[in-house]
């Protein structure tokens, strides 16, 4: 996939040879047992579980099969169906994108901003890092039920604070221009505190050093932190944005919870579920979409790979 | 084989039944019924209760599967689907020994093939409702025919109220609306033929049904007889609703079709015990079995003529009245068409009708269902 910078293979070698001798050392036969045991469930596993299942849906996706039928090769069918006549697919990519930009500008820098403001050791910081981080105890699933609490049109907190409570409460969650930005605000709710807590951890670890190198260098605390702390945390920052992302695409259970993501809370996950699943039983054209689905993530994967090796292999 | 020739014909035995019925007054309803089939023949079932939607969701697989020796379902194309799959037994011997039930009847268990697969148990109507004390304190009358409903729909909201009732997070309450007035405009067969994918959906007949709907002229409440009498709060409530026919539209089609959805039971191919589903089915079949089960449901009227009717609710004698005046009686939309078409297609189709108003947007929505039914009907049932 990623070619390795070749020119400085010859350049380097005769100066890795003399470090590699020394490191060399002798595998027992137990060792090579158990390493070929390990490494081999391990291999097997991830064959069979991951990318078997997932050519099988490469496969599938191409077919009409249903479940019960013969399966019948159909072509790019079922792809050129999903892009031109499902009008759900547009929504729910449009949602995924929202997901994505959403998590990725506004929850996760917030989250990121908490992080460096509990740093600081405030006072109530215990508290405050446990109240932040409580709602990512709980499952996106709760959430959706919670939501539908909260916002419900005739009983819920928000409409009887609002007096709203005769049948003129506002439908957050019915209206399809207004739900997925309800759901965005609880998802967010739990995304803010999941990248809080990492990024907290992350925190802890900076040398304290540097900072007070940069204070005593005259920097301010934003400064401090866009131009020392931040690139000193980069594996960290690499591990948030990956969240952030998987977090968008993977999106599901939240919006399944409330309508069971109709009405203009498509999501790609969705759409999968509901033709492959169910007495629909499209299972063709639901892996098409799938497909579609890891593509996209593919897309992010290699990103990020080809990242981490170039840098890696500087 | 061989255990059928030692052991006698009456020989006590074993049934498996799969239910959907998981609501508390249809799981005691279908206990009642089973406890009566028990002491009259001796046999024992074993009753296995899902959630009705997950039973739904998994009924495919669950028909693949291990099925129950009886397993509940729905009358029409939804049972008909899969009876053209090859995943039920043919119970053509158990229907004719049973009897009470009509032509109407025994179509909608009937496959494409002719031969029966399902034993029904009751139907109930769909209709709309209204509560009898609020319309006698503002001097409303019921309306009868689709201009006197408009009529209405302005003066309620003339007083502050909303005249529309929709509910339709799950996607399917508003299905029955929208059969309503395709039925009412356009009459029966064409709603027939428009769920079989022979009429097309870009047809001016169906953006005639669309522009109605998209209008939100439709007020009141339309719903199935179980959907009020079950989920009212208090028994008051119940005899406080009122339920009268969808309204005439087209003066030619009246109002001679009824929705009714008829539940029931079918046996799957892969049932264990066939000789004990197909004796359960013939018990299913009979008026006892439907007394049984209504003496607890009072929701849903029953299907057979022996049934007794003497001790029915007034809703119910609505619902009877109605169902009996009708010429045509439909399923629903989901049950009227193929699964894959319904669920995937109709659910956000249907919902969408709600929120479009300009007739372009409508037409855009119709070219869009028929080019989604094209491609879905392409692929054969069998």
């Amino acid at each position: 996939m990623v070619a390795p910078p070749v020119p400085t293979v010859e350049a380097t070698a005769p100066r890795t040879t003399p470090v590699r001798r020394g490191r060399r050392r002798r595998l027992t036969a137990r060792d090579i047992l158990v390493l070929s045991v390990v490494v081999g469930v391990t291999v097997v596993l991830d064959l069979a579980l991951i990318w078997g299942t997932s050519v099988v849906s490469v496969l599938l996706s191409f077919t009409n099969y249903d479940g019960i039928s013969p399966i019948k090769w159909v072509g790019i069918k079922n792809y050129h169906d999903i892009l031109t006549i499902n009008p759900e697919f547009g929504t729910a990519v449009r949602n995924n994108l929202l997901w994505l930009v959403f998590l990725g500008l506004i929850a996760t820098p917030f989250g990121i901003f908490l992080a460096v403001l509990l740093d600081r050791q405030l006072r109530f910081s215990r508290f405050y890092q446990s109240a932040l981080y409580l709602p990512v105890a709980l499952s996106l699933a709760v959430i959706g039920f919670l939501t539908q609490l909260i916002l419900s049109q005739d009983q819920g907190v928000v409409n009887a604070i609002l007096g709203r409570t005769h049948g003129n409460g506002i439908d957050f969650l019915g209206d399809s221009r207004l739900n997925i930005w309800m759901v965005l605000l609880f998802a967010g709710w739990r995304h803010v505190g999941y990248i809080m807590i990492l990024y907290l951890a992350g925190l802890k670890s900076v040398d304290p050093a540097l900072k007070e190198a940069a204070v005593i260098d005259g920097a301010n605390p934003v400064q401090t932190f866009l131009r020392v702390v931040f690139p000193a945390m980069r594996p960290i920052n690499v591990i948030v944005l990956v969240i952030t992302v998987i977090e968008s695409l993977r999106a599901f259970d939240i919006v399944y919870a409330i309508n069971t993501g109709r009405n203009g809370l498509q999501l790609l996950s969705v759409l999968v579920v509901d033709n492959i699943i169910g007495e629909a039983s499209r299972i063709g054209y639901g892996s098409a979409i799938a497909v579609m689905l890891m593509l996209v993530t593919l897309g992010f994967v290699i990103t990020y790979l080809v990242n981490i090796l170039r840098e890696d292999s500087r | 084989m061989t255990q059928s020739l030692l052991t006698p014909s009456h020989a006590k035995q074993t049934i498996s039944l799969g239910s959907n019925y998981s609501d508390p007054t249809p799981k005691k309803g279908i206990q009642g019924m089973i406890d009566a089939y028990q002491s009259k023949s001796g046999n024992t079932v074993k009753v296995n209760t899902t959630e009705h939607n997950t039973y739904q969701t998994n009924i495919t697989r669950y028909l693949q599967g291990n099925p129950d020796d009886v397993a509940a379902w729905f009358a029409g194309y939804r049972m008909q689907f899969f009876a053209s799959k090859g995943y039920l037994a043919d119970i053509s011997d158990v229907w004719s020994g049973l009897q009470g039930f009509n032509d109407a009847l025994k179509n909608a268990s009937t496959g494409a093939d002719g031969k029966q697969y399902f034993v029904p148990i009751y139907q109930y109507p769909w209709g709309m409702f209204y509560r009898k004390t609020l319309f006698d304190s503002k001097g409303y009358k019921p309306p009868a025919t689709w201009d006197d409903l408009i009529t209405l729909a302005k003066q309620m909201q003339k007083d502050g109220l909303t005249p529309i009732g929709f509910a339709d997070k799950d996607g399917w309450p508003a299905m029955g609306t929208f059969d309503y007035i395709n039925m009412r405009k356009n009459g029966y067969q064409f709603h027939v033929d428009l769920m079989a994918g022979k009429e097309s959906w870009t047809s001016d007949k169906v953006k005639n049904v669309g522009t109605s709907f998209g209008k939100k002229e439709v007020g009141l409440i339309v719903f199935g007889t179980p959907h009020v009498v079950l989920q009212a709060p208090t028994p008051a409530d119940v005899d406080d609703s009122i339920l009268f026919p969808f309204p005439a539209i087209d003066p030619a089609n009246g109002v001679d079709s009824v929705e009714a959805p008829i539940d029931g039971f079918m046996v799957p191919k892969k049932a264990k015990n066939l000789t004990g589903a197909k004796d359960l089915a013939k018990y299913i079949g009979s008026a006892d079995a439907e007394n049984a089960y209504l003496k607890v449901d009072n929701s849903n009227v029953a299907v057979n003529s022996g049934a007794d009717t003497s001790a029915y609710t007034s809703m119910q004698k609505q619902a009877i009245g109605l169902t009996q005046k009708a010429k045509s009686i439909s399923q629903y939309m989901d049950r009227d068409t193929r699964p894959d078409f319904a669920q995937t297609v109709m659910i956000s189709a249907i919902q969408s009708f709600i929120d479009k108003h300009s007739p372009s947007d409508i037409d855009a929505l119709c070219t869009n269902i028929e080019a989604q039914k094209k491609s879905i009907f392409a692929n054969p049932v069998s």
